[in-house]
């Protein structure tokens, strides 16, 4: 039909470029592509990015950032460390870590849709001041949290599933945490697409003026969507700290441009109003996979950062061409932040 | 114009004024955008509201149709005082009035059938939206209701690919689909081409034949003149005059306009 649907499958292009990065790893590292040991390993690494790119998905969908999550990586898992190691709270302690996450991100919510704080701005401020609160709190130290594996805390979360002495070793090393993970973006998947918060998102990034018309509680939805963001931040600090078996207060660093790369790179638009979890899946992928597969292809770990940074790039301009021209010539126009980092729009 | 099925019922009887509103004001901050206003819109009658650019027109529906709150005053639907701490857009659906926006009614990147159902979906009580019917529904809208038959538009098409005119065909067949009482269009025919507002002035039309009220903001006055039964004249925030187009030529009327910009 003429006009007709923008359809196709979601995230197509990503998946694409997914499957010839995989190949080209596989032709210039095949000891490590070829095994499946590198796949169980990105099953045990890779989570937290993916709960973190799929709520931030969500944020930027709505025409907003966030850049509190690496604090609440910190914050979240220091609750999380101290009330597992000190107090020996067990499950009480994933709930706390969880409910700190929650907190931060309902706070990050309220700054922004009730003080009117751009969400750049508020999850800037939050950053430092919840990050500077674990140093405090932690007095800069590190937890090791030695013999957490016998633990049914660590088992449930990120235990490796079972399939018995006779299966094959590389299923048995598959981690709980992905399964976690996959059902969580899974249903994320399923909530943004048909459930109507998720509809709200996407309209609140198309235009919190239109949303407001037609009767979306925009600053509820907004607050919502922080908390989202903060318990999956939560989350994510759990998952890490376990996994590391270790709480350190910088935990959360190496998660900031990853995270929201992840998602641009997935086909989530920067300026809101589109997004795709599919897409940041597999952009979690990629960023995941040029780390083990440029290192494994022998170039130094330096190069690491280049080559993420300039997909990155590449991937931003080619949906900006393809997606939105007329946004591109916009952004050329006025370089910078119109509504990429919402709220910073002129009352209607 | 019978072709438009849930378009023919008629309002419910048992009141006189659909909305009133009465010695409403606003303010933002010390703007004072609403002066004392006391307004009344009765059943199947269409309100023309003209004024200068910030006079207050846009602020004046806006109130009445529960997007923003007023610092004080009073508002009745159906002659029943509404509680303004509750009063929302939501609620303002509930009672059966609609606005159109002249850009602000529909969300461009999406598709039509979630535009059609946004703000009250159909959704199971868990709140997952029953997509197949909205589409269903929305199609019904598009052929029947608006017309848009064989030009290439579809439940899926989103907003970006509408023209000016289609886009408030679009937003006008929504708000009759919802069996409104009032329909509100804020300056539905901004940067249109003549032959879509034409179109544009036929769904006014429909409005009115279907048996509904509307209110209807437009600052080019041979438009609002030629299908209004009321003109409401709004100049820096107060209600100065209204005018039956018919005790009133167009030239008259700009004549007027002209001499209380003159006054400023
Ligand atoms: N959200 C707002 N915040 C502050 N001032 C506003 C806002 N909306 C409208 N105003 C002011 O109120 C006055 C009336 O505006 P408006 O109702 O949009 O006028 P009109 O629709 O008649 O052109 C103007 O002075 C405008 O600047
Ligand atoms: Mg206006």
């Amino acid at each position: 039909m003429g006009r007709g649907t923008a359809g196709g499958i979601e995230g197509l292009p990503i998946i694409l470029v997914f499957l010839c990065l995989l190949g080209l790893f596989m032709y210039t590292a095949p000891s490590v592509f070829l095994s499946p040991f590198i796949y169980t390993t990105f099953l045990s690494t890779l989570p937290p990015l993916v709960l973190l790119a799929v709520g931030l998905t969500y944020v930027i969908g709505a025409g907003e950032i966030d850049l509190s999550f690496p604090a609440i990586i910190a914050f979240s898992g220091f609750v999380f460390a101290v009330l597992f190691k000190e107090y020996q709270l067990g499950w009480i302690a994933v709930i706390a870590a969880l409910a700190a996450g929650l907190l931060v991100g309902f706070v990050n919510g309220l700054l922004i849709a009730k003080v009117g704080l751009p969400s750049f701005i508020a999850t800037l401020g939050t950053q430092f001041f919840w990050a500077g609160m674990a140093t405090v709190l932690s007095g800069g130290k590190s937890y090791a949290l030695r013999g957490a594996e016998d633990s049914s805390v660590w088992q449930v979360l990120v235990g490796r599933l079972d399939f018995g002495a006779g299966a094959p070793l590389w299923l048995n090393q598959i981690s709980l945490q992905a399964v976690w993970t996959a059902l969580i973006a899974a249903f994320l998947w399923l909530v943004l697409n048909r459930h109507r918060f998720g509809e709200h998102v996407l309209f609140i990034g198309d235009s919190n003026a239109v949303s407001r018309v037609v009767g979306i509680d925009v600053d509820r939805e907004k607050i919502k969507l922080f908390t989202l963001m903060g318990g999956l931040a939560g989350l994510a600090a759990i998952f890490l700290t376990l996994e590391n078996k270790n709480f350190f207060g910088n935990q959360g660093q190496g998660y900031l441009l990853t995270a929201i790369a992840s998602v641009l790179i997935g086909g989530t638009s920067i300026f809101g109003g589109r997004a795709t979890v599919i897409g940041t899946v597999f952009g979690c992928f990629i960023i995941g996979m040029l780390e083990a597969g440029l290192v494994a292809s022998g170039l130094t770990g330096a190069w690491v950062r280049t080559v993420q940074g300039l997909i990155f790039l590449i991937a931003i301009i080619f949906y900006l061409t393809v997606e939105e021209p007329h946004r591109r010539a916009a952004l050329m126009a006025r370089f910078g932040f119109r509504r990429g980092f919402g709220r910073a729009k002129p009352a209607e | 114009m019978t072709e438009t099925p849930d378009a023919a019922v008629a309002p419910a009887a048992g009141f006189r004024d659909i909305v009133r509103l009465e010695g409403v004001q606003k303010y933002f901050g010390s703007i004072h955008a609403l002066r004392d206003i006391d307004l009344s819109i009765g059943r199947n009658e269409i309100v023309g509201l003209i004024g200068d650019n910030g006079a207050g027109k846009s602020t004046l529906i806006k109130v009445m149709t529960g997007v923003l709150a007023p610092t004080s005053g009073r508002i009745f639907i159906r002659d029943r005082a509404v509680d303004l701490g509750d009063y929302s857009v939501r609620m303002a659906h509930d009672l059966a009035i609609e606005t159109v926006y002249q850009d602000k009614s529909l969300a461009e990147k999406q598709p039509l059938w979630r535009n059609f159902f946004v703000g009250r979906q159909i959704t199971n009580r868990f709140g997952f939206i029953d997509i197949k019917r909205q589409k269903k529904i929305a199609e019904d809208i598009l052929l029947n209701s608006i017309g848009f038959r064989g030009v290439g538009i579809t439940v899926d098409s989103t907003v970006a690919q509408l023209s000016g005119g289609e886009r408030q065909g679009i937003a006008i067949g929504r708000a009759m689909h919802y069996n409104s009482d009032l329909i509100v269009l804020d300056e539905p025919t901004v940067a249109l081409a003549v032959k879509e507002v034409r179109k544009v002035l036929d769904f006014v039309r429909r409005i009115k034949e279907s048996g509904r009220a509307c209110v209807y903001i437009e600052h080019n006055l041979a438009h609002v003149h030629e299908v209004a039964d009321r003109l409401v004249v709004l100049d820096r925030g107060r209600v100065v005059a209204e005018i039956a187009p018919r005790d009133m030529s167009v030239s008259a009327l700009t004549e007027f306009l002209i001499d209380l910009q003159k006054a400023h």
